[in-house]
Formats: structure tokens, sequence, C-alpha cells
């Protein structure tokens, strides 16, 4: 008996075919992977199930009867619960209020049991390795056990499906062994998990079933472990396996073009508990990895050089120029251009079309006496779209409505309109699908051998590996290693890694 | 609210999207048939000289509004702004119009400067920052003119107020070449562009190199300058000078005429059009009720109807 099952499903929005006569069956107890590239029809396919969407045609069963969920609310009745990327609970309230929001506990004058909630709230939460006080407002958890938090709620409501868009993303090592451990309970409990991810690794340790989306259309279905990666991959892309097999994983080809002096220097970039003496040289034609686990502090490195992170002290040279206190707009135009982490909160203006998002960084030079010329924007825009193959149906389409991978690129455009000499790159490939991150990987090495300094940060360490020169490694908000020439190795990175978490244990 | 009854066989999803877009156009259309139609003397042009000359200043204030509401802020301030302006004509008119017109803008400035800094430098969320000048302003305005009704005579001050320029209202003239200004800015100008790029993502413009600070203190005293402009047209238009009801309770017509015109209070996106047909939209609905001898009750909770459903339109489109 299958436990969620669409059939023939089909969704059109105006212009675009996002499901096409798909069909999907998840059986009690199965971890079943979705994967596609970003705009294969993943996300609708996931509100058609979760009733936020209607299908046009065909049908969606929930335990052998055909269901029509008018709202996201009344698939969580019926036991359908979802687990966004961005977890959907109250920050401001406490862990444990979170936990039971509305159906807390209560005492016997009809007032919420505060003691026996925050008891039961600990209890549960200690199965989710989540041991911080439950009284605390959740938005002070770090975002993996708030996601933690968001799990257990999903469960708790006695959820018979739970659905997950990419959950470890924003989580660290440890806390994807806790998420994988709960999904094995849920697992053994018969209750069905759709696991979407990018992350391979992943797929192939907890994933029972795969089904495959491209274009809207289902590409194949069926057990997991048939199914090798190289293979996975190519169904994908709707590409070759000899081609896969030829371009490798990521789109980088390995070669080193540094040459000359360096043209970022940061010397000595220190910033109360977050950074310390972080030093950092970038030649013409480099890409320098910053190596380290989350929290390491990669991000406020990128961010300081960026001018978004407040320094106490260190200095910032480009080009032999010394940037004084910087700001963004300073290190903007001594040709810093920085692509930050959380591409849509820090990133694209989501209202905006594709064109003002490129130009926003670049209106002063596209201008005359405050006055834009649409001319040279136009110019611009058409140049980086083509080069970038940026997907959009045209230059005034909202990058809201974008792909994933499409609006990195339009933000990649944006920085690159501006002529920058260093590129501060931070996760430039999280989140979007494998085409396009192999597209923005070739990218990256083009724009290197073009005689940019680019810093990379990036978590996936085969990504690290491969693109980079020379690798920093951090930890704590200090440099504790580098990796040059044939040391780097996502062998010798982990290490590095490993052996400075190990130094963290003697300090103890 | 009548855009329903006007195509019955459009669908719900169509209509939502076009709501807020075309609406209030359609909305305004329609009111005109109905009044063409029913009300007698409505085609008169005295009948529409009163109308656009009482909208006028409702539509300059609404304009800077759009302007703050672009930026994702709200300018509560408006009003007190009017009638410190209309304080300080009759007390420098000795140095001649230009010179009491140029005070009056500078006290504009001077206010839109403040509440720019507090939003921008100090941080402090634009409801609470306009709210102190709001309630400070009109307190100054009251200490300037002694709390005191003050007649004003001068012959350009009543041009400006009264007179006609090729057969239109010099205050009708004045306010549509500021919307044409306007909408000049929001569409061609950096400043305009990055206007709306703040309200769409303070942080991503902040990291694209916007002089974020910049921008936003010059909207606000754009705002405080329009609203400078209409308190002494205002002064100029019933000969006197009262600072206690000079722009009283305009800055909720104008949030309104904004709200109604279609611009989201999310930021992002300024409609100066539709920011004008808001305000057009308003005056005739109140027009139209007095014409027919509707209480003004009934008046209020019709435009209480549009404002819901303008709001509600504009809600699901950001949905979508």
């Amino acid at each position: 008996m299958a436990l969620l099952e669409v059939a023939g499903v089909s969704k059109v929005f105006p212009g675009v075919r996002a499901l096409d006569g798909v069909s999907f069956t998840l059986q009690p107890g199965e971890v079943h992977a979705l994967v596609g590239e970003n705009g294969a029809g993943k996300s609708t396919l996931i509100k058609v199930l979760t009733g936020v969407y209607t299908p046009d045609e065909g049908e969606v069963r929930y335990q052998d009867r055909p269901v029509r969920f008018g709202t996201p609310m009344d698939a969580q009745r019926a036991g359908i619960s979802t687990i966004y990327q961005e977890v959907n609970l109250v920050p401001l309230m406490s862990v444990a209020h979170n936990l039971f929001l509305g159906r807390e506990p209560r005492n016997r004058f009809g007032l919420v049991d505060g003691k026996r909630m925050a008891a039961e709230a600990h209890e549960v939460l200690r199965q989710y390795g989540v041991t911080a006080d439950v009284r605390r407002p959740l938005g002070t958890l770090a975002l993996g056990a708030q996601q933690m938090v968001a799990l257990a709620r999903a469960v708790m409501i006695d959820a018979r499906v739970v659905i997950m868009d990419e959950p470890t993303s924003s989580l660290e090592p440890r806390e994807v062994e806790t998420l994988f451990g709960v999904i094995d309970d849920l697992h053994s409990r018969g209750i069905g998990i759709v696991y979407v991810s990018h992350r391979m690794d992943e797929l192939y340790r907890i994933c029972d079933a795969v089904t495959i989306l491209r274009d809207g259309k289902l590409v194949h279905t069926g057990k997991l472990a048939d199914l090798d990666r190289l293979r996975l991959v190519s169904l994908m892309l709707g590409r070759d396996m000899s081609a896969v097999r030829k371009e490798g994983f990521t789109g980088f080809t390995g070669e080193s073009n540094a040459s000359g002096a360096p043209v970022l220097r940061a010397e000595k970039l220190s910033s109360r508990h977050r950074l310390h003496d972080v030093s950092l040289e970038v030649r013409p034609g480099e890409v320098v990895g910053l190596g380290g686990l989350l929290g390491a502090g990669r991000s406020e490195t990128i961010k300081a050089i960026g001018g978004a992170f407040p320094l106490d002290s260190g200095d910032i040279t480009v080009a032999g120029d010394k940037l004084g206190k910087p700001t963004p707009v300073k290190a903007l135009k001594a040709g810093i251009a920085t692509q930050p982490e959380d591409r849509k909160a820090e990133g694209i203006v989501a209202g905006l079309s594709v064109r003002e998002n490129i130009a926003l960084a670049v209106l002063p030079r596209t201008s005359r006496l405050g006055l834009v010329s649409d001319r040279k924007i136009d110019k611009i825009v058409e140049t980086f779209m083509t080069r970038l193959r940026i997907k959009a149906s045209g230059p005034d389409q909202l990058v809201g409505d974008l792909s994933g991978g499409n609006q990195q690129k339009v933000l990649l455009a944006r920085l690159l309109a501006t002529g920058p000499k260093v590129l501060l790159l931070d996760e430039p490939t999280r989140g979007i699908d494998v085409g396009a991150k192999a597209e923005v990987q070739a990218l990256i090495d083009e724009l290197a051998a073009e005689g940019l300094g680019v810093v990379l940060v990036s978590s996936d360490a085969e990504e690290l590996v491969e693109g980079s020169d020379r690798v920093v490694v951090l930890r704590d908000g200090a440099v504790v290693g580098e990796l040059r020439g044939d040391d780097v190795t996502t062998e010798a990175l982990l290490e590095t890694i490993a052996a400075a978490a190990d130094g963290d244990h003697d300090d103890h | 609210m009548t855009t329903e009854t006007l195509k019955p066989a459009l669908d719900l999803t169509r209509l939502k999207a076009w709501l807020p877009k075309y609406g209030v156009y359609a909305a305004i259309l329609v009111l005109i048939v109905y009044n063409i139609a029913f009300t007698p003397n409505f085609l008169t042009l005295g009948n529409l000289r009163i109308q656009l000359i009482q909208v006028a200043p409702i539509v300059i204030v609404a304009l800077g509004m759009a302007l703050v509401i672009g930026t994702e802020g709200i300018d509560l301030s408006v009003g007190s702004v009017m009638a410190l302006a209309a304080a300080l004509i009759p007390l420098y008119l000795g140095y001649g119009v230009v010179g009491a017109i140029a005070v009056s803008l500078l006290a504009g400035v001077a206010v839109g400067l403040v509440n720019g800094l507090l939003v921008a430098r100090v941080g402090l969320q634009p409801i609470v920052a306009t709210l102190a000048l709001f309630v400070g302003g009109r307190g100054l305005a009251l200490v300037i003119s002694g709390g005191q009704l003050k007649d004003v005579r001068n012959d350009d001050l009543v041009f400006l107020g009264s007179g006609d320029l090729l057969g239109v209202p010099v205050l009708v003239w004045i306010a549509a070449a500021l919307v044409l200004v306007v909408a000049f800015v929001v569409r061609r100008t950096v400043f305009g562009r990055r206007l709306l790029a703040i309200g769409g993502n303070r942080p991503a413009a902040q990291l694209a190199g916007v002089p974020v600070q910049r921008v936003l203190i010059g909207v606000y005293i754009l705002c405080a300058v329009l609203a400078s402009i209409a308190g002494l047209l205002a002064v100029a238009r019933i000969q006197s000078s009262d600072a206690s009801s000079v722009g009283l309770l305009i800055e909720l017509s104008a949030i309104t005429a904004v709200v109604v015109g279609g611009t989201p209070l999310t930021g992002g996106k300024v409609r100066v059009l539709g920011t004008v047909a808001g305000a057009l939209l308003m005056q005739l609905v109140v027009a139209t009720m007095i014409k027919h001898n509707l209480q003004p009750s009934t008046t209020e909770m019709v435009q209480a109807v549009i404002i819901l459903v303008a709001v509600y339109a504009a809600r699901e489109r950001k949905s979508r």
C-alpha cells in the first residue's frame, strides 16, 4: 500500500509547464530522494504534495484515497509535514513554546502548564541532540538546532509523511549525523520521508529510492542502489555519461595562472571574538580557497575584506593601494567585489528585474549627472546575460522568478560588471543545480585565467580543492594552516581541519 | 469593489494579478461614468476645477510618501511639515514671496534631514522616527505662529493659490509638474533606482555599493520638501495661515492614495501614476457621496472598504 502517491500531475504557470504528467509514489518507511536541477519541478511537486498548489491535472492519493488539500494546514493536519530550508517557527518565543505551539499542555485551570511543557520539551529534544535550555527564545539557538526543533515538532504532530527540503544545507557535520539518526528512527517507525538534496553523499547514505525530475518531467524512478552516481548525474543533467565522465564532477580544470605581485593583501585582520590576525595574499590569476568548519571565520574574513564586517584592526591593500577603514562602497571602488553567502537575504533584489539587478552596482558608471543611460545598461546586461548564459525570459523578468542557479549568475554578473580586480566568493554554488554549478565553476576558472584574484569559500571539500590553487585553513577565526601545490588535496584539507580540531581538544 | 461588477466573466486568479495594477484606474472610470450618468452638474468646468484643486495637495504629499514607502519606510510627519511651512510664510513674507517660500522649503529640508538621520544613521524604525516630528513639528509650528490664525495678503501668493494659467488652476499645474518630476526621478535617475533597490533588499543594496544612508536621507528630505510645498500652497489658497489645521490628517490621506494606487508597503516598488490615481479615486468617492447627500460616516466606511480591497490585492500579488 502506497502511503502517498501522485499520478499524472501537471501544473502550468504562465509561460511554463512546471510539472508535466509527473507520477511519484512514497511507500511507508521509505526514504525517497527527490532530485533534479533547479527548475526541474521539485519545489512545485512538493507544493502540490503539501497543498500550496492545486494541480491542474492528475491526482494526489494519500493512504490510497484521493485527496485535495486546500491549504498547507490541511495537509499538515492529515499528517504531511514539511521542513523547509528556512525554519518556519517563531524566533522570539521559547523553544518549548515553539515545539508545542497550538497544542500546549494545560493545567487544571485551563492555563498553559509551563513546567510540564518545559519538561516534556526537554525530554523530546534530547532525542534530537538538542540540549539547550528550552526556555530560551528559539532565535538564540544555532540554525541547526532550530531545524531540529522544527523536525521534532513535525514528527510530534503525528506525521505520516515528512518532506525535507535541503535539510542539511545549514547544518554542521555533527548535526547532520544527528539528523540522519532521526531519519533512521522515522524510517523504522514506518514514516515516509521525501528527501530533497543536492549532496550526493547524503543521498547514497540514507535514501532507499530516488525520483529524478528534469524540466518538469519524470525521467527516472526506482531504487537508488541500482543507480550509480555517474548515471544519476547524467539523468539529472540529461547529458551523456561519457561527457560527465570526461568533464568530471566539477567544472574546474585545475590549472594555475597565478603570477606577479599580490593584487590583494589582507594583513592581521582582527575583530573581537570573531577574527584573530587573519592574513591573506592573493596574486592576479590565483584562486585562494578558505577552508575550515562552519563558524571558523571564513565568511567573516570575506565580509571584512569586502568592507561589510567591522574590523578592530588590520590593513587591506588592493593592487598596492591601502584601503582606509573599509566600507562596501570603498571596497567596490578599489576593485573588490563580494558575493555574499546568503543569496536571497544579501544578494539579489528579488522584486527587481534581471536588468536592474545586474546594473545595481554600476549605476554611477552608466549615468551622467545622476541620469541613467538605458543604452549603456542594456549593453552591459546583454553582454553578461550572454556570457554567463543566464536563462530568463528576458532582461525584464523578475529575479525572484528565476531558478537558484540563474539568480546566482545574475549576482555574479552584477559583480563582474563593476570590473573588479578581486572577487570574493562565499559558497558560490550552494543550493544551485549540478548544471549551473559546473558553469559557475568553469567561470571562476575563466576569470582567474583573465587575471582576477579570487578568494573562494566552499563547504564542499571537492569544490574547494579542485577550484583552488592554494587553500588557507581557518579555525576559530585564526589561520591554522595552508595547503600549496601538490598538497591541495581533499585528504590534506580534511587532515588539516581535523588536526586543527584536535588542537582544540588539547586546549581544554 | 467595482471591478468585479465590471467583468464578472474574469476568473479569480487573473483578476488578482490584474487588480493591484489597474484596479484603481478601472474604479475611477466606473465612478466617472456613474457620475456622468447620475450626478447633475458633474461634467461642469466648475466642478472639475474644485475636485482638482482639492486633490492637488494630497497628490503632492502622496508623491513624497510613495518614495518613502518605496524604501520600506513611512513618513508620519508630512502634515506637521505642512503646518510648519505654513506658519513660516507670514513670518518671512516681509522679505518677499521668494524669500518666504525659500524659508518654508528650507524648513522642509531640515525636518527631512532629521527624519533621514534618525532612520538611516540612528537606525530607528521609520514609524517611530517620524512620529517624533509628527508630534513635535506641529508643536513648533504653533509656537512660531503664536497659535493664531494669520491672514496672508500677497498678490503673488494669491496667484499661486487661486490663479489660472491657460484656463487651468496654477495649483494643478504645479501638482502635475511635480508628478512628472517624481516619475522622472524614479524612472530615470540613479537615485530612483537605488531607492528601489534599498526598498527591495537593503543588505543586498549595501553590499552592491549603494550609499544606503545617503539615499535614505535624500528620500526623507524629498518627502518633507514636497510636504512643505503642499503647506505653502495651502496658505496661498486660503490666504491665511493656521498652524493648527493645515495638513491635519493628511498623512493618512497620502498613505491611502499610495496604497490604493498599488504601491506595496513592503517596499521595492513605487507607482507614481498609481498614486495620483489613488488620490483621485478617494477624492471622487467623497465627491460622489457628498453630491448624493450621503452621510460622512458612510463615505468613511466606503473609503475603508477601498483601502482593504487595495491592501488585499497587494498581498495576493506579494505571495505569488
